[in-house]
């Protein structure tokens, strides 16, 4: 059941192994890269199982999208070389497990998904997100961070019934059919890994950047451009979904933020190092958040925009230490608008 | 009892003895599972040399007297046993001295420990003494006089060893001074001298009232941590905390395991505390840690927890509020737990038990181990929350630590502050010469059995 | 009795008894008294013996629940989130149970004679109520934009009345619009709820609340954060929907029209929060706004501020009762200690209770020389030009 759609021979032919090729924390050659291409086509260990970061970006990298990150992860489950350590990956899934307590709302468009992140509900708020409807809780969670952790099994058990969640004590009531995800790990779940595995999605999800930019563009004349230089922390969900990119160049086109151009950003994104500290390879989260920090502190920029929670808590600290404000996208926008900081 | 409550009175003034309802009443009742015992009065000294009327009159009369400090021992310590008068010593809590240079501070035993630790943060924030995670009003005198643990026990051992010397009143009325200020104006050690403070430490107050102590303080580093790591396996936690504590860099660590919530079940989350004077001090101390622990993480058999800054706060918290507020578990007010000192090595055995007893009963629990020392021994409590109004409940609560005393004994540790019952069952165990010494040295003490009766006793 | 279901809750783990920073006991009445049965959780485990029969009332079961000044401390900084809240509305009720059984101290029971007889404590005549605004050409009440309320101290005590005539000289020279009752004004009725008597509050509340209504108040302006308190948040169940601040919500948007003397002597001012402007109503930010607003004041707070405060001992009653005054324990005179020890010349109040209680404990503590109390006002005044 939810068998992952990909084609083994396409990998076959792969001269370039881009994924390997590309891949920002895992130093190997051509030759060794082809080795190791194979190994994981024949269902074997290897030296890629062991050091993946699990950073997403494989799945972007690939010319054919033919998820090679997915496969490195089912394998990973299947030969048990778990990037974390057992007892904290079961204390997240424990953690983040449905407590069954959804009861059905009426809800009304917008509708905004929050996934299991209820501490950001006070950003739903002002001019951007007037007459929304929220959702949010552990029965509605995408799930789609067992990735890291090798448990695509948790994600095949969990992501069917928190869809079918959605829609029925939510969506289909209420005679709504559209899903604005807050979070790119949501939109992600349901526009590439739901299909990759082959799980129906019977709503619309609409990515939260394509919303606020209409919304902006709706609320041009209330705009006062920011005139500040901003960096962006572009999340390792969003290697999922990389089509969207340009609404994050859009929103900062219409409140006058200036992405400075820095090494780190857009494909050569730097993981946040949350989840490599969890594998337990402090050293190498160091570097990265190192050389990501020092990256942003180079252009001078006033404000640091994030989109994922978890990179937002991983590193706000340390990029207010840096002199950046850390801040999310929507509640930049709002300060445009005049809205100031909510939470 | 007339004539005592009258003395008592032109001792300490009118209004600082009681012998009301409501007074006898409270001071009956300890917080935990233990039945009241009525006090005949209550009196609250402000001086040591009111302490030494105090016992004055009560020798004479041969009324007991029972010394309390914030009354939150949870194992009726501080109840009156045989009736008498309890010394609620919360009067005395001047901060005498703090001497900088040779880092200890010398206090009255009534001193609340949440008043060290403001003070200490105001007047000489380099410095920190352990804090017990009992409330922030129990005292200094309570939690050393009875071998406390707390935030620095990982680096200084229990706080019985933080202490640097005593002023007691003893049974017979002589105030007498214990450790390096019986000779020196300075109260910086036991030693060299013949280590009176044994007399005093663990007795529960059946050897004389301290007065005044005089504890080791820290240094108080300006960057704290907390790192977490993650097992489900118990029998791999004693080498792992070996391998931690060799690394000589916690000042304190505690294992904690509950059934809930439901994530918790089966694991258990061991969390050692540091600081540093600067960021990369604390990185290298981190490195330390996250080396001695590498067998483990790279067979991906244990793990620390990705801790973003803000959620570190209450691992960092000293005291733990956390821990009173298991009180409400029950919805109920009240919790009791053994603290069973015990060797390392016995930890998978003690989680098992501290599993198997509560399910005997069908109660919720919650476990822990605080490391005393460099691995030298633990602190591994069982606590069980029950609701004070439902009689069962408390009954249950009972009989389980009743049975978690016996199965602590059995496996070779020893229960703390040992509830009268439990002292019982100590004394069954303990060597026989042992208990005739103890006995020996109450009878030179106390010869007319005026402390803390009921304790340290056989039926 | 009400809330007698979370008595038996209480864990007495004393957090109740200090404050957020430890730094000393912040129970008024435990500080003063040090007996367990002083402090909120020998109340809460009291009141249940009581209700189950194990303790009977007494005149020190009085004398223990009705020295409790209902400052709030143990509300903030009980560590149970669940019933936290109600322990104030507990020790009440406890208050209330004694009132029905005719068991209260007699100090309190001469203070509800006195409202009842004379619509204020003092047992001075209603007529004289007004007089304290002698002289200062204030209009009685009559469609301005608020009423000023001055309350029983700020009308009949001393220190009060001083307090009130530099409050309202100050409102009417800022061009503030108000008038007052003047003679025709009532006891608010606070201190008469909070000392356990339901029934004579409600009684006082309906009956200021229909004379309000009958000259057409809508707005009121209270002198007394006690006053403040009551008409805020209780008188809404009687129906007295009134829009009130307390008087430093109002000076702090004005402090424009102050015409300030230059900072060529800077003066060192400490603040005192009254709790029942600050802790039970979070209101911290308008008397610092205040005087960080004038020109010369060099602010600094006690080591105990805002929700730490600790009480003057003047609430739950004891301004009247008395039963925290005296000895050198009185949260009064710790409090005053405080204030000196923090180098101010100027210990600041917001409350006509407060005022009297710390002036009162600087004379005994001998430290006229080195620290006096003013109130906002009096402070702006002193410093104008």
């Amino acid at each position: 059941m939810y068998e992952l759609k990909y084609d083994p021979e396409i990998c076959e032919k792969c001269d370039t192994i881009d994924c390997l090729m590309r891949c920002q924390y895992i130093d190997i050659d051509l030759e060794e890269a082809k080795e190791e291409r194979q190994r994981i086509l024949r269902g074997e260990g290897g030296r890629v199982l062991r050091e993946c970061a699990t950073c997403y970006a494989c799945e972007e990298y690939c010319p054919y999208g033919n998820h090679p990150f997915y496969q490195i992860v089912d394998l990973q489950e299947k030969l048990e070389t778990w990037p974390v350590p057992v007892p904290l990956t079961k204390q997240q899934i424990g953690m983040m497990a449905p407590r069954g307590q959804i009861v059905p709302q009426k809800v009304h468009a917008p509708v905004i998904n929050m996934c299991f992140f209820p501490m950001l509900l006070g950003c739903i708020r002002g001019k951007l997100f007037e007459g929304a409807s929220t959702i949010a809780g552990s029965d509605i969670f995408c799930n789609v961070m067992w990735l890291h952790f090798a448990k695509s099994s948790v994600i095949r058990q969990r992501l069917p019934q928190m869809i079918d969640n959605i829609q029925n004590y939510y969506l289909k009531e209420s005679g709504v059919d559209e899903l604005i995800c807050f979070h790119d790990e949501c939109y992600g779940a349901f526009t590439h890994l739901a299909p990759a595995l082959g799980i129906e999605v019977p709503f619309k999800p609409i990515y939260l950047f394509e919303y606020l930019t209409k919304k902006l563009t709706e609320l041009k004349s209330e705009i006062k451009p920011l005139n500040e230089k901003v960096v962006y922390q572009r999340p390792c969900s969003n290697r999922l979904i990389p089509e969207t990119q340009h609404w994050v160049d859009d929103i900062f086109k219409l409140i006058g933020a200036d992405r400075v151009k820095r090494e780190y950003d857009r494909e050569n994104a730097l993981c946040c190092g949350m989840l490599i500290r969890a594998m337990q390879r402090d050293d190498l989260a160091d570097d990265v958040q190192k050389r990501n920090l020092d990256d942003m502190q180079a252009t001078g920029a006033k404000y640091c925009v994030f989109n994922c929670p978890a990179c937002l808590f991983s590193m706000r600290e340390m990029v207010a230490e840096r002199g950046i404000t850390p801040i999310l996208m929507s509640e930049l926008c709002q300060i445009a608008l005049g809205e100031g900081i909510g939470w | 009892m007339e004539e005592v409550y009258k003395q008592l009175a032109d001792i300490v003034g009118e209004q600082y003895v009681s012998n009301h309802q409501e007074e006898r009443f409270i001071y009956a009742r300890d917080p935990g599972t233990m039945e009241p015992r009525e006090p005949d009065m209550v009196v609250m000294p402000n001086t040591t040399e009111e302490v030494r009327k105090i016992v004055l009159v009560a020798n004479e009369k041969g009324v007991p007297i029972v010394p309390m400090g914030g009354g939150l021992v949870l194992s009726g310590l501080t109840r009156a046993l045989k009736g008498g008068i309890i010394l609620d010593m919360k009067r005395m809590n001047r901060i005498i001295e703090v001497n900088e240079s040779s880092r200890y501070a010398l206090v009255e035993a009534g001193t609340s420990q949440g008043m060290l630790q403001a003070y200490l943060k105001k007047h000489h924030p380099s410095l920190k003494h352990s804090v017990p995670d009992a409330p922030p009003i129990a005292t200094i005198g309570g939690n050393v006089l009875i071998h406390g643990s707390g935030h620095l026990s990982a680096a200084g051992g229990f706080h019985s060893e933080m202490l640097n010397g005593l002023e007691v009143v003893l049974p017979t009325g002589e105030v007498a001074r214990v450790g390096s200020c019986a000779t020196s104006p300075y109260w910086f050690s036991r030693s060299p001298l013949p280590d009176l403070a044994g007399l005093f430490l663990g007795w529960a107050g059946t050897t004389g009232i301290a007065t005044k102590l005089a504890i080791k303080l820290f240094p108080n580093l300006p960057i704290n941590d907390a790192d977490v790591f993650v097992t489900e396996d118990p029998e791999i936690v004693p080498d792992i905390i070996s391998r931690l504590t060799r690394t000589q860099v916690a000042e304190d660590m505690m294992a904690a395991m509950a059934p809930k919530p439901e994530w918790l079940h089966g694991l258990q989350m061991t969390i050692v505390n540091y600081g540093a004077e600067t960021k990369r001090e604390l990185t290298l101390k981190r490195d330390l840690l996250r080396e001695s622990v590498r067998k483990y993480t790279d067979e991906k058999v244990g793990g620390f927890m990705p801790l973003p800054p803000d959620m570190k706060g209450r691992f960092i918290e000293a005291p733990q509020r956390s821990l009173s507020r298991f009180a409400d578990v029950r919805q109920g007010g009240g919790f009791e737990y053994v603290g069973g000192i015990m060797p390392i090595e016995l930890f998978a055995k003690a989680y098992r038990v501290g599993i198997e007893i509560p399910e005997r009963y069908g109660i919720t629990y919650a476990l822990g181990a605080r490391i005393v020392g460099l691995g030298h021994c633990m602190m591994f409590f069982f606590a069980y929350p029950f609701n004070r109004a439902d009689k069962n409940d408390v009954r249950n609560a009972q009989k389980a630590l009743e049975d978690t005393n016996e199965a602590v004994l059995e496996m070779g540790g020893i229960p703390w502050k040992a509830e009268a019952p439990a002292q019982k069952q100590i004394i069954k165990k303990m060597d026989h010469n042992t208990f005739a010494l103890m006995n020996r040295l109450r009878e030179v003490l106390d010869p007319n059995g005026i402390m803390n009766p009921g304790n340290w006793e056989v039926d | 009795m009400e809330h007698s279901e979370i008595l038996h809750r209480c864990f007495r783990c004393g957090f109740c008894k200090l404050p957020d920073n430890y730094l000393d006991i912040n129970c008024p009445s435990y500080l003063k008294y040090r007996f367990e049965t002083y402090s909120p959780g020998g109340r809460m485990w009291l009141l249940r013996g009581l209700l189950e029969g194990e303790i009977k009332a007494s005149p020190r079961l009085g004398e223990i629940l009705f020295s409790c000044a209902a400052c709030g401390n143990c509300v903030d900084h009980c560590v149970f989130p669940k019933f936290k809240d109600d322990l104030l509305d507990a020790f009440i009720a406890g208050r209330g149970e004694l009132v029905n059984e005719g068991a209260i101290p007699p100090m309190a029971r001469d203070y509800f004679k006195a409202i009842q007889s004379y619509g204020n404590p003092y047992k001075l005549p209603e007529a004289e109520r007004g007089n304290w605004a002698d002289g200062l050409g204030i209009e009685p009440y009559k469609d301005q934009e608020y009423l000023f309320f001055a309350g029983c101290v700020g009308s009949y005590d001393e220190r009060g009345q001083k307090m009130a005539r530099a409050v309202a000289s100050l409102l009417k020279d800022w061009g503030v619009s108000f008038g007052i009752l003047g003679a025709d004004e009532r006891c608010d009725g606070n201190e008469v709820k909070a000392m356990g008597e339901a029934g004579l509050f409600e009684m006082i509340a309906k009956q200021n609340i229909e004379k309000f209504k009958e000259v057409g108040v809508s707005k009121i302006i209270a002198l007394s954060p006690h006053a403040y308190h009551a008409m805020k948040n209780e008188y809404p169940k009687f129906g007295g929907l009134f829009q009130v601040s307390h008087y430093s919500q109002v000076l702090v948007g004005l402090m424009g029209k102050g015409k300030f003397a230059s900072a060529d002597k800077p003066l060192r001012v400490t603040f005192h929060d009254p709790c029942y402007l600050g802790r039970h109503n979070k209101e911290y930010m308008s008397p610092r706004m205040i005087l960080g607003a004038i020109p010369g004041i060099e602010y600094v707070d006690m080591a105990r501020a805002m929700g730490d405060a600790l009480c003057c001992g003047g609430g739950g009653g004891n301004f009247f009762t008395d039963m925290l005054g005296g000895g050198v324990d009185a949260p009064s005179r710790v409090r005053v200690r405080e204030a000196a020890d923090t180098g101010a010349e100027v210990l600041a109040v917001a409350c006509p209770k407060c005022a009297k209680m710390l002036e009162d404990a600087i004379k005994a503590e001998d430290l006229d020389e080195k620290i006096e109390v003013m109130d906002l006002a009096e402070i702006i005044k002193s410093r104008t030009a």
